[in-house]
């Protein structure tokens, strides 16, 4: 990769790949450890003709990115664990009514206020089932900040080209650690656009699918004065409760993800001649794995090791794919095992399936995973 | 020559969903009347609404519309004007939506100064989900979950305007057609947050249980029970106990939020030439 070298912490990465993206607005509300992005953006956004807003409270934050996203600005905002139970509400209406933002979840423990300092990731499931009723989610979670960079892009991209919103799940450790990254020069990355109609504005019908899954968005002020609605509502947008055309719509949301997964799964899939263990992680703790799978490969004991960068939807194939080759499949994450619930359901049986669990605040070490390999293998 | 409603409702959209004897249609026709009076273009104007009978008026009007969630439509219509300030909003909102859920909400558009027109919708009660009652049901009246009088005090929307800084602040009634839908327009042709308290009835949850009588009735109340602000001033306060004070309560000149951040722009952009 080509460009200009910085040295960032993850939560700046965020900021500057949001802008890198197309993003030029943002509402927030504080939050440790999320901050950052919001100053970050404050500082940033006029500069280039964009609005930063610091929202009366998380809730209204939400609604305020999704309002300007209706008007066609790529939009973000950041939070941490209550935040992001508080965000929920209102991302429910943007997976309803299909309209494109990017939320930013920097990790925190907790329940409730918990370790506001302290890194977790132990809102995988919040990302999965936190709003009420089925309904479409995409969650990436990168380990590094270079890695946030690209994955921040590719969530506003996944968010415009699928019009559903995008949850980024970093958490305290590589939203603060700085790294040296390099910002790709524009054009390097492709940045995608949310479909807009072609037909003239008497013709659109705004749920319409006749040309596609995803249906093409109008701005708000561009003359074709549609409606939204958070009700159950009919290719015109309108509301109605008729069975016949909720189903088929409730579907559709979900088949936005199921039938584009070639898009949107991401994965690292290490595989090892002979390997009767297999380790699955993400984010953060997926470096500490990666340290102790060398220290484990020194000792002779090979592990396979997979990697979610897109964390929702989960990579069953591969994880399926792991659980036919190896006896026991390691699952390191800073909670007490959530991603090892998708992880049991993929094996089915056909392996054994352990967690390396931590929740007290504190990085997962390589030393804690190498013990495990070694018990298990 | 009569007004041309068609001309700004949805074609297939009506019947509404409002009861009988309800007044939200009365209001409804006096913002698109103040639209009309307002001179707004269809294409540019963003109509936001909450949850709520008076929040599904936005289906019915022909403009940009959006229906949000309960309480949120001030912080969805905020991204939406601080996106493209060239837009005109208007916020429709119940007075349980605009006050309970979403007080936090309206407060803080008062405090920002933003250029947005809210309409309550204030008929004292939570009508869609049956009579419970809402910040503005007066004390001592029944609600279905006050069955021995409503133990809480009401909120007084102007005074609560007023307080977080609106800069246009008024109220009128759903009888008081005419100056509701001038000060509706004026609250539109305002720069700044204008909020325009309008009285309305639900004959259906408020009205019958508290035995007010038929949405008509309710409505010449409204005409026994105000008086207007100038009017106001020349009486005793012994005249004045028991009436609901209507008019233009503030008129204040004050830098608007978007304008206040498109000068931040001018300063900190390296090209000059505003948004993008």
């Amino acid at each position: 990769m080509s460009g200009r070298e910085v040295f960032y912490q993850g939560n700046e990465a965020v900021a500057e790949a949001a802008l890198y993206a197309g993003c030029r607005f943002f509402a927030g509300y504080p939050i440790t450890p999320s901050t950052e992005v919001a100053e970050f953006l404050s500082r940033r956004l006029p500069m280039i003709g964009g609005s930063f807003i610091q929202m009366e409270d998380e809730i209204s934050a939400m609604a305020a990115v999704i309002g300007a996203s209706l008007v066609g600005k790529k939009s973000l905002t950041a939070t941490s664990g209550p935040g992001y139970s508080l965000k929920m509400e209102n991302m429910g209406f943007a997976c309803m009514t299909e309209v494109p933002c990017v939320v930013v979840n920097v990790m925190r423990g907790g329940p409730s206020t918990g370790l506001p300092t302290g890194p977790s990731q132990a809102d995988v499931m919040q990302a999965r089932w936190g709003t009420h009723g089925d309904h479409p989610a995409i969650a990436l979670a990168p380990s590094s900040v270079q890695e946030i960079f690209t994955e921040t892009v590719r969530a506003f991209n996944l968010s415009e080209r699928l019009r559903t919103p995008v949850s980024l799940l970093t958490d305290e450790i590589i939203g603060h650690m700085r790294e040296k990254i390099t910002i790709p020069e524009a054009g390097e990355l492709e940045i995608w656009d949310r479909p807009r109609p072609v037909v003239p504005p008497e013709d659109y019908r705004p749920y319409d699918t006749s040309a596609g899954i995803i249906p093409p968005m109008a701005d708000f002020g561009m003359g074709y004065r549609w409606h939204v609605t958070g009700l159950n509502h009919d290719q015109t947008g309108f509301p109605t409760n008729k069975p016949e055309l909720v189903q088929p719509e409730e579907e559709r949301l979900l088949a936005k993800i199921t039938s584009n997964l070639s898009i949107i799964e991401k994965y690292e899939d290490i595989r090892r001649e002979g390997a009767r263990v297999g380790m699955i992680s993400y984010g953060s703790s997926a470096r500490s794995c990666k340290s102790a799978l060398s220290e484990a490969l020194s000792e002779g004991i090979s592990v396979d090791f997979l990697r979610p960068v897109t964390l929702w939807p989960f990579p069953e194939r591969a994880a399926r794919e792991m659980a036919d080759r190896v006896d026991v499949i390691i699952v390191p994450e800073m909670n007490l095992g959530q991603m090892i619930l998708e992880v049991e359901r993929c094996a089915g049986g056909r392996a054994e399936v352990v967690g390396v669990n931590r929740a007290d605040g504190e990085p997962i070490t390589p030393a804690q995973i190498l013990q495990r390999i070694r018990e298990v293998a | 020559m009569a007004f041309d409603y068609a001309r700004y409702i949805r074609p297939g959209k009506l019947p509404h969903i409002w009861c009988p004897g309800c007044a939200h249609g009365i209001v409804m026709k006096a913002i698109l009347r103040a639209v009309d009076r307002a001179g707004l273009d269809k294409d540019r104007t963003v109509v936001v609404s909450g949850i709520g009978c008076a929040s599904r008026m936005p289906g019915y009007v022909d403009f940009n519309t959006l229906h949000t969630t309960h309480g949120r439509a001030l912080g969805f219509a905020t991204g939406v004007k601080m996106a493209d300030p060239g837009l005109s909003v208007l916020v429709v909102a119940g007075d349980g939506d605009a006050l309970a859920i979403g007080g936090n909400h309206f407060i803080h558009a008062c405090r920002r100064n933003i250029d947005i027109t809210l309409v309550v919708f204030n008929n004292s009660i939570y009508g869609m989900t049956g009579g419970q009652f809402s910040p503005a049901t007066p004390h001592g009246m029944l609600a279905s979950t006050t069955p021995y009088g409503n133990p809480d005090y009401a909120f007084d929307v102007v005074e609560l305007a007023m307080g977080a800084g609106a800069t246009f602040v008024s109220r009128s009634t759903a009888y008081h057609v005419l100056p509701l839908e001038k000060q509706i327009a004026e609250g539109i042709g305002h720069k700044g947050f204008a909020v325009i308290d309008a009285l309305c009835t639900c004959p259906t949850t408020f009205g019958r249980r508290n035995k007010l009588g038929s949405g008509a009735e309710m409505l010449l109340w409204f005409k026994d029970h105000t008086i207007g602000l100038k009017a106001s001033e020349n009486l005793p306060p012994e005249k004045r106990e028991g009436r609901i004070i209507t008019g233009v309560f503030r008129r204040e000149v004050k830098p608007e939020y978007c304008e206040e951040y498109g000068k931040i722009i001018e300063k900190v952009r390296p090209v000059r030439g505003g948004r993008e």
